[in-house]
């Protein structure tokens, strides 16, 4: 009986302090550096893309950057997230949802790009059918 | 619930005696992140729609004579104004002060209405221009998404509204802190997704 309670309790404790992680809703400061962040994150793609000062192809890429770096701002410090929350399993179904997203999107892409090349050619493509 | 604490009573269980230790809505949180994920494939899809007939104007107007980029920046501010005092509401929720967590959900539902009212404005504006979603496959595409995520702001500042009648009537419970909790992640979650809406449809559309 002693040895079952003993065995238990380290189990107990453990639940306890994830469930008290899961729970975690930041501070004021923690907040604040996520807002600033965004602010930054979200006010530079839009100068550069308004004023059109760089070249469109480095436009794009940076652009495309900035966004992947603010959500991961967002979800680190307005959802609170970390390897540790709910057990793990948060994190778990947030990289498996990544995986189908990257394979459904670039799949999509890829496959949707060679199905315009493979068409039928079009009336004004004839002309190099020929050739 | 209450059919559980029914069964434990009964001395005919089978299931692990641990389980009566976990608290209600323990796993509440968990399933709701599960529901976020699914919906996130939901976006993924009409981004991956978008994306393949973006292009696609039928000769009709693109993103460089349809969007007005300071609009879309107004917008971006109200959710992301809205995803910052939602933040604070859930810290008056953590010091339990009921009164100043009331006041943050109402500013975070009318930065909302902010923004859906200029997303309204924008699609009406696009419509009044000939720019419908019947025009070409990138309007259709357009509409969807950007409709798609409009629409759980609508049903996000809805629910927000319930939850402050709920905290107003009842006060913070428990079962009211963890809704408050689950919105949470709702809204942060849509602020999440209109990142890559601003920047793979308006920021890129231009560029294209």
């Amino acid at each position: 009986m002693s040895a079952d309670k003993n065995d238990h309790s380290p189990e107990s404790h453990d639940a306890d302090h994830l469930g008290h992680e899961g729970h975690n809703h930041g501070s004021f400061k923690s907040y604040m550096i996520g807002f600033v962040l965004s602010v930054i994150l979200t006010a530079i793609p839009f100068a550069l893309v308004m004023t059109g000062v760089l070249p469109t192809q480095a436009t794009a890429l940076i652009v495309m950057g900035f966004a992947v770096v603010q959500i991961v701002v967002h979800m680190i410090y307005f959802l609170h997230m970390n390897s540790k929350s709910e057990g793990g399993w948060i994190m778990l179904a947030l990289i498996f949802t990544i995986i189908v997203v990257v394979i459904a999107l670039s799949g999509s892409l890829w496959v949707m790009y060679h199905l315009n090349t493979n068409m039928m050619p079009m009336t004004h493509d004839m002309t190099n059918m020929g050739s | 619930m209450s059919a559980t604490t029914i069964k434990l009573d009964d001395p005919t269980v089978f299931h692990l005696e641990e389980e009566p230790h976990h608290e209600e809505g323990s796993s509440t949180m968990l399933g709701f992140w599960l529901y976020l994920m699914s919906d996130c494939l939901i976006f993924a899809m009409l981004f991956a729609v978008f994306g393949v007939l973006g292009g696609n104007y039928a000769a009709g107007p693109g993103p460089k004579e349809l969007f007005d980029l300071e609009l879309v920046a107004i917008n971006t501010a109200m959710l992301l104004f809205s995803s910052i005092t939602y933040g604070f509401a859930m810290l008056a929720m953590d010091r339990n002060n009921q009164r100043q967590t009331l006041i943050w959900l109402a500013v975070t539902g009318l930065f909302g209405l902010a923004f859906l009212g200029i997303e309204l404005y924008e699609f009406a504006h696009l419509i009044h221009e000939g720019a419908t979603p019947q025009r070409s496959a990138f309007l259709s595409a357009f509409f969807t998404l950007v409709g798609t995520h409009g629409l759980h702001v609508t049903f996000g500042i809805i629910w927000l509204v319930t939850l402050m009648v709920q905290v107003s009537m009842k006060g913070l419970i428990p079962a009211n802190k963890r809704r408050l909790m689950c919105l949470s992640m709702f809204w942060h979650f849509l602020d999440v997704i209109w990142i890559g809406v601003f920047t793979f449809v308006y920021l890129l559309g231009m560029l294209r």
